[in-house]
């Protein structure tokens, strides 16, 4: 990977700006390859991030995961795991058993024969209870968005989402997109506590939490399935670049799915095979 | 009864670490493992374990621990302590006094107190043959926030009664370390990036010419630094991308966050920098209070030193001597005399 070195001249500060901009330009030209334009950006001397875009979109999702899927299956020497996120892939790396040169030149080489597609993942079609007994935001959503609580419900639960990435907390899987009608900010002050499953959305982004956690997103129902499975190891029930639908159920059916979960007997199983491209 | 150590005090951030639970981050998993895992590694060298079984990591104030096995070997490395050793649960005081960077052999009975710590945040303490803990995804490491791995899950609490592997120490010689530098580099280097372009070069140049103090509000997920502030950046709603260890986040606060070991695995604050991986675990030792500057290098040089630390862990085992007797006893009379400061609070210390 080309390096300048700092020059001796100038304030101290500002020429170690100098040097290490002119550093990030220099990978970012040197490797925009065909139709794919990326950008390699060191994060510390372990890890690399492939950079597609800077925003959440299908198209460069589609890309990140290829990607992702393509450095998994070549199971580079040194290639300690791959980290998909909306915009970028990162890539983390032993630099004793791989040069960033050569883990460059690979990512270069992979890039050129990515077939990127959007419907890779597998489907999912689970159950959310929107009863407003467990939907805490959920009249606040319907009177901020003009909507009928009614309304706020079949909207939510009429779009297929993909599974952008996962993060924050082991099994949270960020849910795009919504449909433009239930677009809000998050809550102006975060909640301490919301329960496991609550259903919440904010942007254009919905989520099931995986565990009790502090959130500052509105809750517009529960999701009786565990998004982190924790027997008999921790293990997230989604993937990046899964498809997901929820199936609204009544609080009667949600209680008894929930009792089946707490009960360990809750078995989802997606509703296709997963799209392996190599094959 | 399988063999076991007591918590009778838990200290004030005792958990069970490794070197880490890495492979799962895409799933929202963090890796965790010890902030300092060259300690670590020689507190499990002192007691002939595997450099990476799973041992006890101890922040700020060490626990009291009961040996409740026929005879155990623990070893202490990292931060300063003073470590008395008492007799049963019931003594009141005296007992031997030993320090960290050693190992040593205990009977059943026997109590383990430890202090407050300095010029480091973490102490490990390795125990011969290692804690009878079920890995999960691979790791005893305790990821606090996800609730698994470790002991459930969790710090560890009083009335805890971790299972040991073994239930007699072998008849290897009680060994201590011999010039392991544990010591903070004068500045921490960090590579820039990879948001380098959301940030301008006068923000740049604040951030590489700053002192930092490491707040209150630090944890094992992120060393929060005040003192002084990094303008906001342009991206402060950027879209979120991966986080790798020692990232430098600045959230619109201006005050930079360096994830640490149970970070989180994507964020959404740009990162201006990262701590190369050589200076981690220097890093990891960094207490509350303490001052912290950066330094920028080039992933080449980065590169070099880590392989120049790797050759180093490779030599630990180097390290390992046996303990000389009449030089250890010279140090219990001295700690019994009160002459060593500090000491005067240990011993009046109740459980």
């Amino acid at each position: 990977m080309p390096e300048k070195n700092a020059s001796a001249a100038g304030d101290p500060a500002s020429t170690r700006f100098v040097d290490h901009r002119n550093f990030v330009e220099t990978v970012a030209n040197c490797d925009r390859v065909g139709a794919l334009d990326y950008r390699l950006l060191p994060a510390g001397d372990t890890a690399l991030v492939v950079e597609f875009g800077d925003c959440i979109d299908r198209r460069i999702s589609a890309k990140v995961l290829a990607l992702a899927q393509r450095v998994n299956q070549a199971q580079l020497d040194g290639v300690l795991e791959c980290v998909p996120t909306f915009r970028s892939l990162m890539v983390h790396y032993d630099p004793i058993a791989l040069s960033t040169s050569s883990l460059s030149a690979s990512i270069g080489e992979l890039m050129q024969r990515l077939r990127v597609r959007e419907d890779a993942g597998r489907v999912w079609q689970l159950p959310a209870c929107y009863d407003p007994l467990i939907a805490p935001d959920l009249d606040q959503v319907a009177a901020r968005t003009g909507l009928s609580s009614a309304q706020v419900v079949e909207c939510h639960s009429g779009a297929t989402y993909h599974v952008y990435m996962l993060g924050f907390l082991p099994g949270m899987a960020y849910l795009g997109d919504v449909p433009p009608e239930l677009e809000l900010p998050r809550l102006a002050t975060p909640r301490l506590k919301v329960p496991a499953g609550s259903l919440g959305i904010a942007t254009t982004m919905t989520c099931v939490y995986p565990m009790d956690t502090p959130a500052g997103w509105h809750l517009i129902g529960r999701c009786p399935v565990p998004f982190l499975e924790r027997r008999p190891q921790p293990m997230a029930l989604l993937a990046a670049g899964d498809r997901v639908t929820f199936a609204p159920v009544s609080l009667r059916e949600y209680e008894q799915l929930a009792a089946q979960s707490a009960a360990g007997t809750l078995r989802m199983i997606p509703v296709n095979e997963p799209v392996d491209e190599a094959a | 009864m399988t063999p076991g150590l007591r918590v009778l005090a838990p200290g004030m951030l005792t958990t069970v670490q490794d070197l880490g639970r890495p492979g799962y981050q895409r799933l929202g998993i963090a890796v965790s493992g010890a902030l300092d895992t060259i300690s670590l590694r020689a507190a499990n060298a002192l007691v002939g374990n595997a450099p990476g079984a799973g041992a006890l990591e101890v922040a700020y104030v060490g626990p009291t621990l009961q040996v409740d096995a026929e005879e155990v070997r623990l070893a202490f490395v990292g931060a300063h302590a003073e470590i008395q050793i008492l007799p049963d649960i019931n003594a009141v005081g005296g007992g031997r006094w030993i320090e960290p960077m050693r190992s040593v052999r205990l009977r059943r009975g026997e109590v383990i107190r430890i202090g407050s710590l300095s010029r480091s945040a973490v102490l490990y303490i390795a125990i011969e043959g290692g804690f009878d803990i079920a890995p999960v995804l691979g790791s005893v490491s305790t990821y606090i926030r996800g609730g698994f791995g470790g002991w459930h899950g969790r710090a560890l609490r009083s009335g805890d009664r971790l299972p040991l592997c073994a239930d007699r120490a072998s008849d290897r010689e009680d060994c201590r370390l011999d010039g392991l530098d544990l010591a903070c580099p004068p500045r921490f280097r960090a590579i820039v990036g990879p948001q380098a372009d959301l940030f301008s070069a006068r923000e740049i140049a604040t951030f590489f010419s700053s002192e930092f103090n490491v707040s209150a509000d630090s944890d094992r997920v992120g060393m929060r630094l005040d003192g002084a502030v990094v303008h906001e950046p342009r991206g402060v709603n950027m879209t979120s991308d991966g986080v790798a260890p020692g990232s430098i986040q600045v959230p619109g606060s201006g005050q930079p966050i360096v994830l640490l070991a149970d970070r989180q695995t994507t964020g959404g604050y740009p990162k201006i920098a990262t701590v190369i991986s050589a200076d981690l675990p220097a890093l990891g030792r960094l207490p509350i209070g303490a001052k912290i500057a950066f330094e920028p290098v080039t992933v080449e040089a980065a590169q070099a030193l880590h392989r120049k630390l790797a050759a180093e862990i490779d030599a630990i085992q180097d390290r390992v001597v046996p303990i000389d007797r009449d030089a250890v006893e010279v140090g219990s009379i001295l700690l019994d005399c009160n002459l060593i400061s500090g000491v005067v609070d240990a011993r009046s210390w109740r459980m």
